[in-house]
């Protein structure tokens, strides 16, 4: 384990920022936490996570596809993509970090997404050991361990210093980088904060959600359950669940026209819109209900049921406080479950 | 850079049929004059004019042509309209294939097959019917059962008078939904004139067609007798990436665009009925 004396944390962004781009969580005008390009100066939040999830580094919100120039009837193709530059992401926590390997397994399974897959191989994921998890986390119900972050590098920080462990080539690149300022250590004071926080981790209110009986045996009979109505019924198809969601991943295609071609874009979509899924044909989900049905049980069943158990969903909490009629993914899992809201 | 799907390939097309008042059939190639890219029946491409859009349509010409490809395509969007309205020697981008395929090789091999499809529905299914008249050794008796809502909206009739009904050993049923001058076949629905044919039950079916029709001939054959592992059809969704990964034609654990659009009866009773 390394270790670096927290006032020198300044730095250490400046090492890292000299040799690749640096993001960082930190408060914007506004005091909302995001992930900012690091400069001289530039402080980490002191908020526990960022208001949107950090799967933008990977898949952005909007992202070019191919470009085209028209000539009468002939079309020409142009490939836009470039190598992308290495960076790295500082702060990043185990919820949004287990997030990546959950959008692996969407966009580098056959056909390969190149466009995610160039980010991923090109950037660097620092993660962060939580200390103080707030009431809407629960990430320990996903197996997620707060205390010990996944990631190319971990670090924990207490009040006088930084703690870092490599975790793959790419974090061990990171720190040789890093070199004198580093000091080695052992992992005694790592070993007492992941316990007093695994303290806290346990008695988490949404701690112990069960999600048995969640997967693909019991795929129609939670479908067709009649709890939908009445989880749906007031909501408003707004989208902001799928938007802050680190897992989210569907996409629309788009053309724009530029005036000089067309620029065929992706962007973020959300299942929870009347349109998604709406042709020349007809709609086959016509109402907020089966909308979103299909939200939760993607997250809770077909997700799961098509990559061995694993829950499209990584406990976050940002649908639990970003929902304006404060519905949420706990509260489906225990309706359906049996529990009453 | 490696390949990648969503970047298309160009496309010409050389020649546009007229085959109903709303169905066209363009037949594409790429630049260099030769198939853009091989595929087997019942699978799909993604078609797209730049700025217009981009949509998933069933490639209607059999793999065993080996001069180009063909899409029957109904006009009833954005995206059509503007396919309809377009000349020979326009360029098109495509990309695919994608999905499943129906089990020429496998499951559908020496077996007596029904074809039964309405209206554009005889699309996907006309690339199966063609490569099994091109491989008729590996298959026993064919009939097909097609139906529309007037003798001028049957797609491919040509084709189907000149060369189907000519073959031997493959019996055409053809229907239309009301009475009409100068023709004197059958007129009636799908769901029905199947029941009053009576198809020996070892046949395999391959069904395409409105989903009201869908629906009640599937009812039909049931009632004669038929299994539901007997009978195959393909199915249509909204799609704008064509290989599982933007979420529009997910249906339970499955991807239309990947895992289907060809579907047997008991596989789809496994999943929501959402489509």
């Amino acid at each position: 384990m390394l270790k670096l004396s927290l006032d020198r944390l300044n730095d250490l962004f400046a090492a890292v920022a000299a040799d690749q781009v640096l993001y960082i969580p930190a408060d914007d005008a506004s005091g909302q936490a995001r992930f900012q390009r690091w400069h001289d100066g530039l402080e980490m939040t002191g908020a526990l996570n960022t208001v949107r999830s950090a799967k933008d580094f990977f898949f952005p919100q909007t992202e070019n596809l191919v470009d085209f120039k028209l000539k009468g009837k002939e079309i020409e193709i142009i490939d836009p993509r470039t190598e992308h530059e290495d960076f790295v992401i500082f702060g990043v926590r185990a919820c949004d970090a287990r997030s990546f390997t959950i959008l692996d397994k969407v966009f580098l399974v056959d056909p390969v997404d190149s466009y995610y897959q160039s980010r991923r191989e090109h950037g660097t994921v620092v993660t962060m050991a939580c200390t103080q998890p707030e009431e809407t986390c629960f990430c320990t119900a996903f197996g997620i361990d707060a205390a010990a972050p996944e990631g190319d590098c971990s670090c924990w920080m207490d009040d006088t210093s930084l703690y870092l462990q490599p975790q793959t080539d790419k974090g061990q690149r990171l720190v040789d980088h890093l070199g004198d300022l580093l000091q080695t250590c052992d992992d005694s004071a790592v070993a007492a904060q992941q316990q007093s926080t695994r303290a806290v981790l346990e008695k988490l209110p949404f701690a112990n959600l069960s999600l048995d009986g969640f997967d693909g045996e019991h795929l129609l009979e939670l479908f067709d359950s009649e709890k939908w109505a009445e989880l749906s019924e007031a909501c408003l198809g707004c989208g902001t669940c799928t938007f802050v969601c680190p897992t989210c991943q569907c996409y629309d295609i788009k053309d724009f026209d530029t005036g000089s071609g067309i620029q065929r874009f992706r962007c973020w979509d959300s299942c929870m819109y009347s349109d998604f899924t709406k042709m020349a044909h007809g709609n086959p989900r016509l109402t907020q209900l089966e909308r979103f049905r299909q939200r939760f049980m993607h997250k809770l069943v077909y997700f799961p049921a098509n990559n061995e158990g694993e829950y499209g969903c990584v406990g976050c909490g940002r649908c639990l406080s970003k929902c304006p009629i404060s519905m949420n993914i706990v509260k489906v899992a225990k309706s359906l479950g049996g529990e009453n809201l | 850079m490696s390949p990648e799907t969503l970047i298309p390939k160009l496309g010409v097309v050389t020649d546009i049929r007229i085959d109903t008042p709303d169905v066209k059939t363009f037949r594409v190639v790429g630049l260099d004059g030769k198939k853009v890219f091989e595929h087997m029946p019942g699978q799909c491409a993604m078609l797209s004019i730049p700025g217009v859009g981009e949509a998933m349509f069933s490639i209607t010409s059999s793999p065993t042509n080996t001069e180009f490809m063909e899409f029957s395509i109904k006009k009833c969007g954005c995206l059509t309209n503007w396919l309809h309205a377009m000349d020979v020697g326009q360029q098109i981008t495509i990309r695919g294939p994608y999905g499943n395929s129906f089990p020429v090789e496998g499951a559908l091999k020496g077996q007596d097959l029904l074809f039964v499809a309405g209206g554009i529905g005889l699309a996907p299914l006309r690339s199966v019917i063609n490569y099994v008249r091109d491989n008729r050794q590996n298959y026993g008796k064919i009939q097909i059962v097609y139906g529309s809502r007037s003798k001028d909206d049957l797609v491919d009739y040509k084709e189907i008078l000149d060369e189907w009904m000519a073959d031997d050993g493959i019996e055409v049923n053809l229907t239309i939904d009301q009475p009409q001058e100068g023709w004197d076949g059958h007129v009636g629905f799908v769901p029905n004139y199947v029941k009053e044919l009576e198809p020996d039950l070892n046949k395999t079916v391959l069904m395409c067609g409105p989903p009201i029709m869908i629906k009640f001939t599937l009812a039909g054959l049931k009632e004669l007798g038929f299994k539901e592992t007997q009978v195959y059809t393909t199915m249509e969704l909204r799609m704008k990436c064509g290989v599982g990964k933007c979420g529009r034609c997910n249906i339970g654990s499955k991807y239309v665009c990947k895992d289907g659009p060809v579907f047997r009866f008991d596989e789809l009773d496994e999943l929501p009925n959402e489509y």
